[in-house]
């Protein structure tokens, strides 16, 4: 597997890395509702938070290019939404659609990076998130890497025969799709061989402490301030 | 000597028609080392999955004296450790001891009691400086190791391990060997390799096209069948 750059990045040690998921997640809630209902003065409000968020990135000793172009992945679909906005005419709707979209994966990014997955998981689960909903997640993020890899694989193996034709593209899928469904339920099998039952267990859950509620509550204050002073601003 | 593991007419055919077993009749003696020779495709591999309940066929296989059946699969699974032929098929969690640990909180064991545990399991394979890496920047060997440590820490009473030296190196291959020698489980060994079996199995079983050929030593099977190269 060589697709676990987020993995790694999760697994780090800074401040930021030790605080608990469930202050992480609360701040996130909060930062997503206060971008998601700006309007006004949204390009100072927008450049405030970005700026926070690298201020973020660099405490948690992740590459800043690597997080900003990897969250940048949303563009395509939320573009696509921006294009039809600005066509009708709404020039603003369709900035604030870029804005918005990018700025959000970004934090999302920016917590998942600090954060492992296993972790996130159980503290959605002691947020009562339903169980199926968990396990998709966490299937997703599982086949997610085995797709990737077996894709790599595919790539490499046609690179060695001189590259791939356009045409021969859609065959590959319908293989790609194959090797992938076969090589994950081999995995599923040696999960079901060591008991797994549907459910993810974390080993060591972090335990809260004080230091996550005063990050968390300061956190949440400076987005609210910040909000505040651009609606003062305007 | 108790039978640990008992097969009788086993029958099995895959959803697309193939038929893979056709009547195995098998006995494991409990501490006892057995190789499953054959060719590819020759149905070892499908018995194996039998003995863990993850296919179900026709036919009555019983481990430690109970009879596999949806009921008894959590107790089966228990007894019976199976290591995957390929380690990354088996090891998915971020960390090694994590992976370790991934079964035994599927028991139901504590955080605490799993960790303690994982660790003494990597202990046990060598590998108990390794518990913070990720499984995927491990070496063949190393990550053959934790995949059977994962295993080990659920205490089985048997391994049935498939085409363990698949990725190995020869310094590898042997240290895995001196490793199995020493594990006191009853062991099943899917493998190609004629060296590897005799150094770990006293007894060897040949399948042929679903059914089990012949029973006897290792180096009796492998003179019978021409299935040994190592010394040509």
């Amino acid at each position: 597997m060589r697709h676990t750059v987020v993995e790694d990045w999760s697994r780090g040690s800074s401040t930021l890395h030790r605080r608990a998921a469930g202050a992480k997640l609360l701040t996130l809630a909060v930062f997503l509702v206060l971008l998601a209902s700006s309007h006004r003065r949204l390009v100072v409000l927008t450049a405030a938070l970005f700026a926070l968020l690298v201020w973020a990135i660099l405490a948690a000793r992740l590459p800043v290019r690597g997080v900003l172009s990897r969250a940048a992945v949303v563009l395509p679909f939320s573009g696509v939404f921006a294009v039809v906005s600005w066509l009708s005419g709404d020039h603003n709707r369709s900035f604030e659609l870029i804005l918005k979209s990018y700025l959000s994966a970004l934090a999302v990014l920016v917590l998942v990076g600090t954060t492992p997955l296993p972790e996130l998981l159980r503290t959605l689960e002691i947020a009562r998130v339903p169980q199926f909903l968990l396990t998709v997640m966490q299937f997703l993020y599982r086949y997610l890497f085995v797709v990737l890899d077996e894709a790599s694989h595919m790539r490499a193996a046609a690179a060695s025969r001189g590259g791939m034709t356009f045409g021969a593209a859609a065959g590959v899928l319908a293989v790609l799709f194959a090797r992938s469904y076969s090589r994950a339920e081999g995995i599923h099998r040696a999960m079901t061989a060591r008991g797994f039952d549907g459910r993810f267990r974390a080993l060591v859950p972090r335990p809260y402490s004080a230091a996550d509620g005063q990050f968390a509550a300061a956190c949440i204050l400076l987005l609210l301030l910040l909000r505040a002073a651009t609606e003062v601003l305007h | 000597m108790t039978s640990v593991v008992e097969v009788r007419g086993l029958r099995y055919r895959y959803p697309d028609g193939t038929e893979a077993l056709r009547g195995v009749d098998f006995d494991l003696q409990a501490g006892e080392s057995v190789a499953l020779l054959g060719a590819n495709g020759s149905g070892k591999s499908t018995f194996a999955l039998h003995l863990n309940g993850l296919l179900e066929g026709e036919g009555m296989v019983r481990v430690c004296g109970m009879e596999v059946t949806r009921a008894t699969l959590p107790a089966v699974r228990r007894k019976v450790g199976l290591v995957f032929q390929d380690s990354d098929t088996q090891l998915f969690m971020p960390t090694v001891l994590e992976d370790v640990a991934f079964g035994l909180l599927n028991l139901g064991m504590t955080s605490e009691k799993a960790n303690q545990r994982a660790q003494v399991s990597l202990e046990q394979v060598g590998m108990s400086a390794a518990p913070g890496r990720a499984p995927h920047h491990l070496s063949a060997g190393e990550k053959k190791r934790v995949a059977l440590a994962g295993i080990l820490a659920l205490e089985p009473e048997i391994l049935v391990l498939d085409e363990p030296t698949t990725f190995l190196d020869p310094p590898g291959q042997r240290a895995l060997a001196e490793l199995l020698r020493n594990l006191p489980q009853a062991k099943i060994l899917i493998t190609h390799d004629m060296p590897f079996a005799r150094a770990t199995c006293s007894r060897a079983v040949f399948f042929r096209e679903g059914c089990v050929a012949s029973d006897g030593t290792v180096n009796d099977i492998a003179g019978r069948f021409g299935w040994d190269f190592s010394d040509r």
